[in-house]
């Protein structure tokens, strides 16, 4: 069947199985890497990307329920420069392996467009349906923290 | 007291001491890391396995016919096919040999039995349902204890092998022991089994292998911890040329032990390449990572402390029976059954200690792999915290006192322990005291004094660990026949930017930023200027790999020492430029001057320039160099964690609501990516603590076997962590540094165990295994015998 998403702001068609997810819609088809996969099970949120803004795991859509809305991938994030919730978790050391980022990224967007400013628990309960191995989550929440912080600086 | 190191470069130059940001975050942040499913080939197949759904049976049949039937199938391998290669077994990492396809019975649940090849990942896992395997059933052997009287025979397929019994080992002196308990005035036992658990990185374990049937280059994408020991693996598994096998290990999304083994999907996605000519990927799902690879842990141990009269610990006995799974596949060398298991006598002086272990085979997955930690060190740090904590309890004395008391002190290094090794450096009385301020012990001992007996009880669990770590020397330590040394190499380019080729391979870790910081130490130039590359076979020099927090010791050391090396040779191209003799120049970071005339210098750029356009006669030209380094010894770091809980009597939940770590891993060459490492690591040690737990039921079904059932911690349980260093230099590391990466997950669990415990001591609870469970407190609390 054929389906067209929007990602990233470009209108993207391709002619998939119905059964085809979401996840490798994007990884596979359209060969965008950064969206990763770590469960089978929608628990570990490496495939979270934004639909229509609202952060969901990639993992449990079929590509096919995305035809017609827009979503936003990491790759996304940079507009010309990097995107300040880039910069924080640089700044903050709020990544090891890399992994689970894009998908704490992602998150943290949609956390902070609702709510620029938020406590440690505020950041801690958006991101907990994000697995982290390496971290422990300490500089996650400091670079989210961070990024809205500098956001609302601009 | 003990210092943090005083950086001695520039900010700009970044050396040891700086908290440089990390140079790989550019492409992470960006979504343009190279992990191993990212890697698509032109003609590329993809493979899944399948498993078996029971933990033990004879296979009487398969029939695959309907699978390959399927469009867009290619291939189904099976081990009989496998057999034609020589492929069916392969050898582990301790000794064993393995089935790579299952051929004659399926030893646990998840073993890997056929393989689908097809042109579509979704295909591939269609066409697992279409493979009709006849099992005949037999009894499941679940536990070590019912391994060890059954009649029932694991490995009957093993030549001499008439017991489940996969190794016996000891260590330390029995009759030395025996005389201390002899003479004990107190004797202080725990029995303990320290849960399976699984390391589970982000990203699972898979492959693409890529053999060019034209040339025989076979070049594999893999999930490696160790790309150098896994191409000479395969090199002799296969009998391939090694120099035609290229190992490119990209970016891995986490390790921690469980990508240092070869698995056979690995080697069935390279056979069948070999055989279609084609590449192939195989990436595993989550609970296909869960149920079948490199799990840790899995000890039922007993353990006892002779003490004097004075409350000296006087003798140590340690007996452990490990839960090997179907084969004896541990990842630790070769000579050490049970790891280091026998650092189990801790930070504690006392001169007598026997250490015995026997591992048995049962129907579960194979593995014992070093989850976070150097070889079954974290076992053994486990037994003695928690048996220091329980003696401390059974005499009245306070826990940190009796540690105290107990401590090797500074002036006794090096420290010869009596069960072989020798301790490199150590002040443990300063990081406990550094602890206990920070925490403020007395002020929460006293609160505990004045709780409220039927509100949420207070616990205090305290751990002071000592690690071995780094192996290591080559006289003692191998894996496989492969001493554990580590190299680097690196080359000073004509404008004096550096390229430095490693052998071992991050993680997740920060080798790029942390490896080119030592040469930045050495050199003087900026990190930032140093590309740091590592997990490709063909173009970095062979070392062991990245696992048992030995990258910085001994990876680290070569690459000080390599620098060391041009350095020596920079001396001479200055000498040259400077028309000085070598005797009268002086280093100072980043350049050389002529001793009484600072004015007259030459800078690591100029001399690097001069290296390939004017170096004098009779001197080879250019500036580069490879060092492999073999450590004098191991590498001992330490630490005091003290953990506060709060217990509710009523549902036995509990959370910490303090919690101080002090580490001392020796120099920290970046603070920022050190205290990276003790958060990433407490907050594993708080999951084994709380909540990880791979565990079966009575026919071998794996319990946990993702993430749903399987616990791993998430930002909103993990605990907040104040941390503090103290700063040991190890004497024989090049620049002092003595590695962290496992400390905290090796040194916590007991800390948080201790707590929980000391909550309920006076509700006469002495133990909880973990992962320490609400029904399990709840039950000890109320005198009920709950199941696990």
């Amino acid at each position: 069947m054929k389906v067209t998403v929007t990602i990233n702001g470009t209108a993207q068609t391709a002619d998939i199985e119905p059964r085809k997810l979401l996840v490798d819609f994007i990884r596979t088809e359209l060969g965008m890497t950064g969206t990763h996969i770590g469960c089978d099970t929608t628990s570990c949120g490496a495939c979270t990307v934004l639909l229509d803004g609202t952060p969901i795991k990639s993992c449990t859509m079929f590509a096919a329920s995305a035809d017609g809305h827009e979503v936003q991938t990491v790759e996304g994030l940079k507009n010309g420069e990097l995107h300040p919730l880039q910069v924080s978790f640089k700044q903050n050391h709020g990544l090891q392996c890399g992994f689970c980022t894009p998908g704490m990224m992602l998150v943290g967007k949609a956390l902070l467009e609702s709510n620029p400013s938020p406590t440690d628990d505020e950041v801690r309960w958006a991101i907990s349906g994000n697995l982290c191995r390496c971290t422990g989550y300490t500089n996650i929440v400091k670079s989210i923290q961070a990024a809205g912080a500098a956001i609302e600086g601009n | 007291m003990t210092t943090t190191h005083d950086p001695i470069t520039t900010f700009e130059v970044g050396g040891v001491g700086h908290s440089v940001l990390r140079k790989e975050d550019d492409r992470f942040v960006q979504g343009a890391g190279n992990y191993v499913d990212d890697i698509v080939l032109k003609g590329m197949l993809h493979m899944a396995i399948l498993r078996s759904p029971v933990a033990h049976a004879r296979i009487l049949g398969i029939d695959a016919s309907e699978a390959e039937a399927m469009e867009g199938v290619v291939a189904v391998v099976t081990g009989a096919m496998l057999e034609g290669y020589n492929l069916a077994w392969m050898p582990t990492l301790s000794g064993d040999t393995q089935a790579v396809l299952a051929t004659d019975k399926v030893r646990y649940q998840g073993q890997e039995v056929a393989a689908v090849i097809a042109t579509d990942p979704y295909i591939a896992k269609d066409a697992l349902g279409a493979i009709f395997v006849d099992y005949e059933e037999l009894e499941a052997i679940t536990t070590p204890q019912q391994s060890l009287t059954t009649e029932t025979l694991i490995r009957d397929e093993k030549e001499g092998q008439t017991d489940n019994v996969a190794y016996t080992w000891e260590a330390g002196d029995a009759a030395i022991t025996d005389a201390a308990f002899a003479a004990a005035h107190r004797v202080v036992s725990l029995e303990s089994h320290y849960p399976r658990s699984h390391p589970s990185p982000l990203e699972t374990c898979g492959c693409v292998s890529d053999v060019n049937p034209i040339t025989g280059q076979v070049t594999i994408y893999l999930t490696s911890q160790a790309p150098h020991a896994h191409r000479t693996l395969f090199a002799l598994v296969a009998g391939l040329p090694e120099e035609k096998i290229r190992i490119i290990s990209p970016d891995i999304g986490g390790g921690f032990g469980n990508k240092v083994p070869i698995y056979p999907g690995y080697v069935v996605a390279t056979a069948a390449s070999l055989v279609i000519g084609k590449p192939v990927k195989w990436v595993e799902s989550r609970s296909e990572n869960i149920i079948s690879t490199g799990f840790g842990r899995d000890y039922h141990m007993t353990g006892s402390l002779a003490l004097d009269e004075n409350n000296r610990i006087t003798g140590m006995r340690a007996a452990i029976l490990s839960d090997q799974g179907a084969f004896f596949a541990d990842a630790q060398p070769t000579k050490f059954k049970a790891g280091l298991f026998h650092i189990c006598t801790g930070s504690y002086d006392f001169g007598a200690a026997h250490v015995t272990a026997k591992g048995a085979f049962t129907n579960k997955a194979p593995g014992g792999v070093a989850y976070r930690c150097s070889f079954r060190v974290t076992e053994a740090s486990y037994l003695i915290e928690r048996l220091a904590d329980k003696a401390a309890h059974e005499i009245g004395m306070d826990p940190a006192e009796f540690r105290e008391l107990n401590f090797i002190k500074k002036e006794q290094f090096p420290y010869h322990s009596p069960t072989g090794f020798v301790y490199d450096s150590g002040d443990y009385h300063g990081a406990m005291t550094l602890a206990k301020e920070m925490i403020d012990y007395d002020g929460w001992r006293e609160k505990q004094r004045d709780q409220d007996p039927n509100g949420k009880l207070i616990g205090i669990g305290i751990a002071s660990f000592t690690e071995v770590v780094g192996a290591g020397p080559s006289k003692d330590y191998d894996i496989v026949g492969l001493k554990m040394f580590d190299s680097a190499e690196l080359r000073v380019h004509p404008t004096g930017k550096a390229i430095l080729k490693l052998g071992v391979k991050s993680q997740g870790q920060g080798h790029e930023t942390t490896f080119a910081q030592i040469v930045a130490e050495e050199l003087g130039i900026a990190a930032n200027d140093i590309k740091v590359i590592e997990g490709d076979t063909d173009n970095t020099p062979y070392g062991l790999g990245t696992y048992a927090s030995r990258s910085t010791p001994v990876g680290g050391a070569a690459t000080a020492m390599v620098a060391r090396k041009l350095r020596e040779k920079a001396r001479k191209l200055a000498a040259h430029l400077l028309e000085a003799s070598e005797d009268d120049l002086e280093w100072e970071v980043g350049k050389f001057s002529v001793k009484g005339s600072p004015e007259s210098f030459v800078t690591i750029q100029d001399i690097a320039f001069a290296a390939y356009t004017n170096h004098p006669e009779g001197m080879e030209a250019g500036l580069e160099g490879v060092h492999y380094y073999d450590p004098p010894n191991m590498t001992y770091p330490f630490g005091t964690y003290i953990v506060v809980v709060e217990v509710d009597q009523d549902d036995g939940t509990w959370e910490v609501v303090d919690m101080v770590a002090v580490d001392d891993c020796g120099v920290r060459i970046n603070p920022m990516i050190v205290d990276g490492q003790i958060t990433g690591g407490l907050t594993e040690g708080f999951a084994k603590a709380n909540m990880q737990w791979i565990s079966f039921d009575d026919a071998g079904n794996c319990i946990g076997s993702n993430f749903m059932d399987y616990l791993v911690p998430t930002a909103w349980e993990t605990p907040r962590f104040k941390l503090g260093e103290t700063v040991t230099p190890s004497p024989h590391h090049p620049i002092g540094a003595k590695g962290v990466g496992e400390s905290a997950t090796v040194g916590s669990p007991a800390a948080y165990v201790n707590a929980v415990v000391d909550a309920l001591w006076s509700r006469g609870v002495t133990n909880i295994d973990m992962p320490v469970l609400p029904h399990r407190v709840w039950g000890a609390l109320n005198g009920v015998d709950v199941k696990p």
